[in-house]
């Protein structure tokens, strides 16, 4: 099994292979944040604005921070909470999605035209409003996101399952007795796992970009975590005199997304059968 | 011709469905709130007196049902009711906004729709060359970009020369050159971020056609190459491509919040971010509702013209 993995693996096009380096690094640079930043994210360690020098190596902020030691909490931050909103979302989603397609019937209807309906606002505007409602706090904004973002986990968890679910080994299973549990555990997940896999790629990206466009608004992470959406904004009165640094988190949001997108093009198009 | 018009016919009145049912999630959504809506703008200091006060004002004493009627009735008269923070008339308030918004819209979309689909046909000329690969990196990669980092990095690199003002601070007192010249940066964010995708789908379509028989019969006729992808694949692919642009045009809508953040630009999204930080329910739920609209059209709009251009459309299975 692990060397059929590798063997898989040594096949990826080299701009997958960028993308799971990029994965790489950030995960490690989350896990081992305390011990990779200079400074906590939070400890005001000189005056505003220093510009990069030998001890702070990007600068302090605003606030007299060091830009680097938050960027690489950033990292644990930011990324994070999509990770978990995007889990979030996926269990919700997919939940729904499949259960009404065995359902069919009355609870597919329902839920599809509400679906289609939700759909049918502008994903950041819903957040906006939502967040009104509820109130601009972390928690507020990870359900939220969640909710609004599992609308199109649904749709294609509904699409990709409603085709499996009429093919005859699941009627065989049926009359073997199977529970719906085993059924959607034995049967349906493994056969609906490529596409799933490659939609929670792109949900990922979605969400942490949201999450970043939120929080760049000013209505996502909150201070005093470092985050790489607001920490553009904060610093942001410094890119019109020419200062880069700023502009790091920003890149920070991008190259992950980048990353992440090869990957999931690499595995749709294995999926897809394609050969070239 | 008369199938033709059932089916936009049809259409329409599914967006109208849709347009009032997305108007009742946005008027349920504020419904929601957790606790009392008059308690928590008020804030804890308040009496239960002035409370109950702006309670009454707000109509929250009256049932849901009647209190929809009125707003969404108010919608259409083009009553917004009063601003929550300001204690301003909200239509008031959002008139200029929301003609500023239109008008970076419409610049951003008229430099990006013909750029969009030339690029898109140049790619498609010339598949597999340099210019061809560059456009696939680029779209890639912008897909993947905040818009903010977009607008920063424009910001970094032309406003530290002074040819534009990072801040769009628009007058009605401006002549329109100089408005375009104001705008230019926002346009110009909002220009990059929807080109991508355009550009990508055009592409997409002219080089779905170029394995048609008639294509390969234009080729074997001799006809030059850029004859064939204008008159022969362009007319064909011109359905998708229709529908693309539309469908980016309502991606403008949200765009443009972010975009307008960024370069303090006074329209309908600074608006909405605003009053979201200041939980103004009611300028939240006018400004919600017109970026709604305004993207279910678009998204109707783009249906009919692919039904009005593709014949085979207009004969739904």
């Amino acid at each position: 099994m692990a060397r059929n993995f590798l063997k898989i693996l040594k096949t990826a096009p080299p701009s997958s292979v960028f993308g799971m380096v990029v994965i790489a690094i950030y995960i490690l640079v989350a896990f081992f944040a305390p011990l990779l930043a200079p400074y906590s994210q939070t400890e005001i360690v000189d005056a505003e604005f220093m510009p990069p020098s030998a001890e702070y190596w990007l600068g302090t902020d605003n606030l007299g921070r060091d830009m680097l030691s938050r960027i690489v909490y950033g990292a644990r931050n930011t990324v994070g909470i999509a990770f978990f909103t995007t889990i979030l979302a996926f269990l919700v989603g997919t939940t729904l999605g499949i259960f009404t397609s065995i359902k069919g019937g009355w609870t597919d209807q329902i839920l599809g035209r509400l679906v289609d309906t939700l759909m049918a606002i502008p994903s950041l505007i819903f957040k906006l409003l939502l967040l009104t409602v509820f109130g601009t706090t972390i928690i507020n904004m990870v359900l939220i996101i969640a909710l609004v973002d599992s609308t199109r986990v649904f749709r294609l968890a509904r699409a990709v399952s409603m085709d499996i679910v009429v093919m005859e080994f699941i009627e065989a299973a049926r009359l073997r007795g199977d529970g719906i549990w085993r059924l959607v555990t034995r049967e349906i997940l493994p056969n609906a796992a490529a596409p799933l896999a490659a939609e929670f790629g792109l949900r990922f990206c979605f969400v942490f970009l949201a999450i970043s466009a939120l929080s760049f608004l000013g209505l996502g992470i909150q201070p005093p975590l470092a985050d790489w959406g607001s920490m553009v904004r904060d610093n942001a009165s410094l890119i019109a005199f020419g200062e880069f640094t700023p502009l790091i988190p920003a890149i920070a949001i991008a190259l992950l997304t980048i990353g992440v997108n090869f990957v999931v093009d690499w595995m749709l198009h294995r999926s897809s059968g394609l050969k070239d | 011709m008369n199938s033709l018009w059932l089916v936009i016919v049809k259409r329409l009145g599914l967006g109208i469905v849709t347009l009032i049912a997305v108007s009742i999630i946005i008027f349920v959504a504020i419904e929601m709130l957790p606790g009392d809506i008059a308690q928590i703008i008020l804030g804890q200091s308040a009496t239960p007196e002035t409370v109950a006060v702006f309670r009454q004002e707000l109509g929250l004493d009256r049932p849901a049902l009647t209190r929809y009627l009125d707003w969404a009735g108010g919608m259409l008269r083009g009553d917004f009711g009063t601003a929550l923070a300001s204690k301003r008339d909200v239509s008031e308030l959002i008139q200029s906004r929301i003609f500023n918004t239109l008008f970076l819209a419409a610049y951003a979309a008229l430099i990006s729709i013909p750029l969009a689909i030339s690029l898109g046909l140049l790619a498609a000329l010339y598949r597999g060359s340099v210019l061809d690969r560059a456009v696939n990196i680029i779209s890639l990669s912008s897909v993947s970009m905040p818009e903010f980092l977009l607008a920063y990095i424009l910001v970094f690199l032309l406003a530290q020369t002074g040819f534009f003002p990072t801040m769009s601070d628009l007058t009605p007192t401006m002549s329109f050159q100089e408005k375009l010249y104001v705008t230019f940066l926002p346009a110009l964010t909002l220009t990059l971020v929807i080109t991508a995708h355009m550009m990508r789908m055009t592409r997409a379509a002219i080089v779905n056609l170029l394995a048609s028989a008639y294509i390969e019969m234009a080729e074997l006729k001799g006809l030059s190459r850029t004859r064939i992808i204008l008159m022969h694949a362009f007319p064909n692919a011109l359905a998708p491509i229709i529908n693309v642009v539309a469908i980016n045009l309502a991606y403008l809508i949200t765009g443009v919040v972010v975009v307008e953040v960024v370069f303090v630009y006074p329209g309908l999204g600074q608006l909405l971010v605003d009053s979201v930080s200041k939980r103004d329910v009611v300028v939240v739920q006018v400004a919600s509702l017109i970026f709604a609209v305004a993207y279910i059209l678009f998204n109707l709009l783009a249906d009919i013209f692919s039904t009005l251009s593709n014949p085979r459309l207009r004969h739904p299975k």
